[in-house]
């Protein structure tokens, strides 16, 4: 638990040279997470990824959509450092292309699940009593549903859209953070703070937004850390059925499913995609772990 | 506990209802229909086709008509297929992604119950060490990226399975493996942490005070309430096993239930559409149930409300 938000530390104004320093609740955790090596392994890679995807396609030779019919299937060589796809297309241009798309899909779409999930957790777990039960009992009954096959559904009636993709991932993927903030709200409720809060008579709305998420914002940012990779996941499941991302665009889950066409030959297609994608997945995952320690969240663990 | 299944099952029915509901809509609202794809149609032969299905009614009619049968078991005639009956279809294909999500779900429990316990028990070794890496890689590398590496391996160049199909053994095993390996490290991790936290209560120490071996502790004393989470972690894994099983189906070309749906929905199949959806939602919502009734039987604590 972070409790009282950082801006709201007494020693931002008692002068530091008299008190022993304090030290922030945010500047202890980053000094936990430091020590966990396979954390920051994780995010340095997360790093050196998102920058590759986002600059690289600037200092590529290769155009993304750029076929070459007299260069195809062309193992890893000078030119083209991963190879070419059945088109001729520069596989390592396509994989940073389609990484963007992979990487922008996992931010927006877990964006859309964190805006749902914690506004909903955060009604259900600030007024209680009824309206909880009946919010949280839907929330059981969603989970229990085949969501994946609506989306599914989603995807085949209404075009692939990229939009629709982020919004359609996000429907699904809100549920954990939901149940995680009402939890977080209801133990944070009673405090002395917020009931200060109230009686200077602010409205229930700045109540929740200005002084309580502020106050559960580890178990917040912990949880989004372990939505990114489900999200990414589901994206490049649908991609594999030919349901996500559309040619000439590409994401890894399109780039594994072609490579996976073609892998008894050109076993490069497959590897290298799969190996991009599983390494993000892991650096995620290892820092959300490094994360939730750091931040000493036990509402979240396993 | 029989009130508790009542008032499960009883809540159900809406749940069902609005499934039904909205999936039945949906799937009516949306742009295409199930005859655009065939070729020069005349209007005569699509209307009469219309009226075969009934599509030619009031919508509200066709809905009612629909809910009808469903109240008798009958999901309808395929609009793809017009030979055959959604419920023959349904026959047909789903015993082999049963089969299929029951291997799998097998592999995943003795896979990751044996690695879980084993790396509790050695906590802090190298068996320790090897056992959470494995459940790592099993949860970061997905079923879409292990399926085709497991083929490369073992089918193109060992030889030993086959790549796809589904006749006899050698079929099964690939597939399965995929699937379950990814279920198996969830199972582990929650095993592992499920065990460490068991392990350390008085209770296990009493029952080695009073000389029960190893063995016994284990198995008899600690597994039990070890497992709890693994077993509220069986409902996701089980409805994941079974929508997993799309992808499964189409890396290894299994002619089970999925990859039809995955085909009718592409048909605009409306009917067989509807009826798997209804089907998997039944299927997920009893497992559940029976995942939440194990829960309380083997947690005293628990009681059912």
């Amino acid at each position: 638990m972070l409790s009282p938000a950082p801006d709201k530390l007494p020693s931002a104004d008692v002068a530091p040279a008299q008190l022993e320093r304090g030290v922030s609740p945010w500047r202890d955790a980053w000094h936990r997470l430091r020590r966990n090596h396979l954390s920051v392994f994780g995010g340095v890679v997360l790093i050196f990824l998102s920058l590759l995807c986002v600059v690289g396609p600037w200092f590529s030779p290769y155009e993304y959509q750029q076929t070459n019919l007299d260069n195809t299937f062309s193992p890893p060589s000078a030119e083209h450092w991963l190879g070419t796809d059945q088109l001729g297309r520069d596989l390592l241009t396509r994989l940073m292309y389609g990484g963007r798309i992979s990487l922008m899909v996992g931010l927006v779409a877990t964006f859309v699940a964190l805006t749902i999930g914690v506004i909903y957790g955060a009604i259900a777990g600030f007024f209680g009593g009824k309206l909880d039960r009946a919010m949280m009992r839907i929330v059981d009954i969603l989970y229990a549903l085949p969501f994946t096959i609506f989306v599914i559904l989603l995807m085949v009636f209404f075009g692939r859209n990229i939009i629709l993709l982020f919004v359609a991932i996000g429907a699904v993927e809100w549920l954990t953070m939901a149940r995680i903030v009402r939890g977080q709200i209801m133990s944070i409720k009673r405090m002395e703070f917020i009931e200060a809060a109230r009686s200077l008579g602010l409205g229930t709305r700045r109540i929740i937004f200005r002084h309580m998420i502020p106050n559960i914002l580890g178990p917040i940012i912990v949880y989004t850390t372990l939505t990114i990779p489900g999200v990414m996941l589901l994206e490049a499941f649908l991609s594999f059925l030919g349901l996500g991302v559309q040619p000439p665009m590409s994401s890894w889950g399109v780039l594994i499913k072609d490579g996976a066409e073609r892998m008894e030959e050109y076993p490069w297609l497959l590897i290298f995609p799969g190996t991009v994608f599983s390494l993000t997945l892991f650096s995620l995952n290892f820092l959300g772990d490094g994360l939730r320690d750091a931040l000493d969240v036990r509402a979240a663990k396993d | 506990m029989f009130r508790f299944i009542a008032r499960r099952l009883l809540e159900t029915i809406p749940v069902l209802f609005i499934i039904i509901t909205a999936t039945f809509f949906m799937v009516r609202f949306v742009p295409g229909g199930p005859f655009d794809s065939e070729k020069a149609t005349t209007p005569e032969i699509r209307a009469n086709l219309e009226a075969y299905y009934g599509l030619n009614l009031p919508l509200h009619q066709q809905y009612f008509n629909y809910l009808k049968a469903i109240a008798q078991g009958d999901l309808g005639r395929s609009t793809k297929y017009a030979s055959r009956t959604v419920n023959e279809i349904i026959a047909d294909k789903l015993p082999t992604s049963l089969q299929l999500g029951g291997l799998s779900l097998l592999i995943a429990l003795i896979l990751g119950l044996t690695a879980g316990t084993l790396a509790a028990v050695k906590r802090n070794t190298k068996i320790d060490y090897t056992a959470s890496s494995f459940a790592m890689v099993g949860i970061c590398v997905p079923t879409f990226v292990l399926g085709p590496l497991l083929v490369l391996i073992f089918s193109i160049h060992l030889g030993w399975f086959s790549a796809s199909g589904w006749y006899d053994w050698q079929d099964r095993v690939l597939p399965s493996l995929t699937l379950g390996i990814v279920y198996a490290a969830g199972i582990a991790r929650l095993t592992r942490g499920g065990m460490l936290e068991v392990l350390n209560q008085d209770y296990i120490r009493t029952a080695r005070a009073k000389g029960a071996s190893e063995a016994r502790v284990i198995f008899k004393h600690a597994l039990r309430g070890g497992l709890l989470p693994v077993v509220s972690y069986l409902g996701p894994a089980i409805a994941g096993i079974l929508t997993g099983s799309f992808v499964i189906e189409t890396i290894f070309q299994i002619p089970g239930l999925g990859r039809e749906f995955v085909n009718s929905a592409f048909n605009r199949d409306y009917t067989l559409v509807l009826g798997t959806v209804i089907l998997y939602a039944v299927l997920i919502i009893a497992l559940n149930l029976i995942v939440d009734v194990v829960q309380v039987w083997l947690n005293p604590k628990l009681k059912f409300e």
